[in-house]
């Protein structure tokens, strides 16, 4: 916990903003022990693949794009400081009137919480609360939270891809034409490592193969659409990274990936919509099948399908329009 | 019974230095560091309230024979959590491409300059 603080601290500090994102990463994975000391390990699992993963390859993806020095000279600005502490000063008091922490009887466990644990097993038959109440229970607002991300994946891509088709299309052209092995459009990719290539020809089959895990053994353990998404781009980016990104755009091409991240939007849609054509409500997996608790199985091994996808899809998206961007002539110092 | 708020105060603290990394900053990667910070503190904050004392991860194990039902922790602040870390990072992507953006109509990240900058072409 005080690691936590004492990382912040240095984060706030330090000026190049390279290390700032480097602790970040840190910061988020002593989270992610926190989270599985305090019994959260499917957002244990998340924090750990997302805050300490992707975030830190977007950010340096961008850091590549705009430079790693903040302006020299520390600034310290009194009102922000008086109103932080202000705000600090009014949350210490307000946890005085808060429950006990860890107590059973607190109000959070109190209201729908009890249901869940005591009916989900048996109206779902999935054995992890977490993936029953995500995609079961709360099968809008996962929905709502897909769409998000599905828009944001589509945001970054408009914003970021607004330049390279009005000014460079021909000399795009031109350098595929040169076989594009002269331009290393990742920005971050090494030609010549050879430990890397290596260890990351291992590594890559593993990490996709225990992203499908988490895909499909969610419902038992923890795990689920969102960590699986996020793992097999995560896979998919150190591909990009260690060996280019053609390579990777010819194994997953750039149009590929958008239709997949519209695709796991309208797979789970779909599987609402097959709901209300089958006598039910949207997203009521219950009439899927003849027995509601199989119903509800297939139904959300369908959803997280859908949410897997597009999660993927989105990261890798994303991560292509910040590579893409990238000229060789900015390419990051290594 | 100082203890028992511990969490929460970790939280706050998180939670100001992200307050304050975000208004104190004129970097914008900073200010989005600062945003992931807060952002994790409110994290923690909902994963402290789902907490028992002596409960087990939200997944049903079998009970041993003669031993008490196990207790479990919320779930329904993990699901909540796990959904934002997602959208947090997709969100905070968008505004890394914004920053992209910025980076080349102005040739610059740092807010104060932008501004310098407008003034110089209201003239």
């Amino acid at each position: 916990m005080f690691l936590l603080v004492a990382g912040a601290l240095t984060v706030l500090t330090v000026r190049n903003l390279f290390v700032a994102t480097m602790l970040l990463g840190i910061v988020s994975f002593i989270m992610a022990l926190v989270f599985i000391s305090l019994d959260a390990v499917d957002v244990a699992f998340t924090e750990a693949a997302v805050g300490a993963g992707i975030s830190t390859v977007l950010y340096i993806g961008t850091l590549a794009l705009v430079g790693s020095q903040e302006k020299a000279g520390i600034k310290v600005a009194p009102g922000a400081m008086a109103i932080c502490l202000a705000v600090g000063a009014v949350l210490v008091y307000a946890t005085y009137q808060l429950p006990t922490y860890g107590s059973p009887d607190n109000p959070v466990h109190t209201h729908v919480a009890p249901r869940y644990i005591q009916t989900s097993p048996i109206e779902i038959g999935v054995p992890n609360m977490v993936t029953s109440v995500l995609s079961s229970y709360r099968g809008f607002d996962t929905f709502g939270e897909t769409t998000v991300v599905f828009t944001a994946g589509i945001g970054v891509l408009l914003i970021l891809s607004q330049r390279r088709r009005r000014k460079s299309d021909e000399e795009e052209e031109k350098s595929t034409a040169k076989n594009g092995q002269s331009r290393n459009l990742s920005g971050i990719g090494s030609d010549h490592d050879l430990i890397p290539h290596v260890i990351a020809k291992l590594l890559i089959p593993f990490i996709l193969l225990f992203a499908l895990y988490v895909q499909f053994h969610g419902d038992y353990g923890p795990g689920g659409g969102f960590q699986a998404g996020v793992i097999f781009a995560a896979g998919f980016i150190l591909y990009a990274l260690i060996f280019g990104l053609q390579f990777t755009q010819r194994v997953l091409s750039q149009n590929a990936v958008l239709y997949l991240i519209a695709f796991g939007v309208l797979l789970y849609g779909g599987v609402g919509v097959v709901g209300i054509l089958m006598g039910g409500n949207f997203l009521d997996y219950n009439v899927l099948s003849s027995d509601p608790v199989s119903g509800q199985h297939l139904g959300i091994l369908l959803i997280e399908l859908g949410v897997g996808i597009t999660v993927a899809a989105a990261m890798l998206a994303i991560y292509y329009a910040f590579v893409g961007r990238a000229d060789p002539v900015s390419k990051m110092p290594d | 019974m100082y203890f028992s708020y511990f969490n929460y105060w970790i939280f706050i603290i998180l939670l100001m230095i992200g307050l304050y990394t975000v208004m104190s900053r004129s970097n914008l990667v900073k200010k989005l560091i600062g945003l992931s910070l807060f952002q994790i503190s409110v994290f923690l904050f909902y994963i402290s309230m789902g907490k028992i004392t002596g409960g087990t991860a939200p997944i049903v194990v079998e009970a041993l024979e003669g031993a008490p039902e196990p207790v479990y922790s919320n779930p329904l602040p993990h699901v909540l959590i796990l959904t934002a870390i997602v959208v947090g990072v997709a969100t905070t992507a968008l505004g890394l491409s914004l920053v992209v953006r910025i980076k080349e109509t102005f040739g610059t990240i740092d807010e104060d300059e932008i501004l310098e900058l407008e003034l110089e072409e209201d003239k």
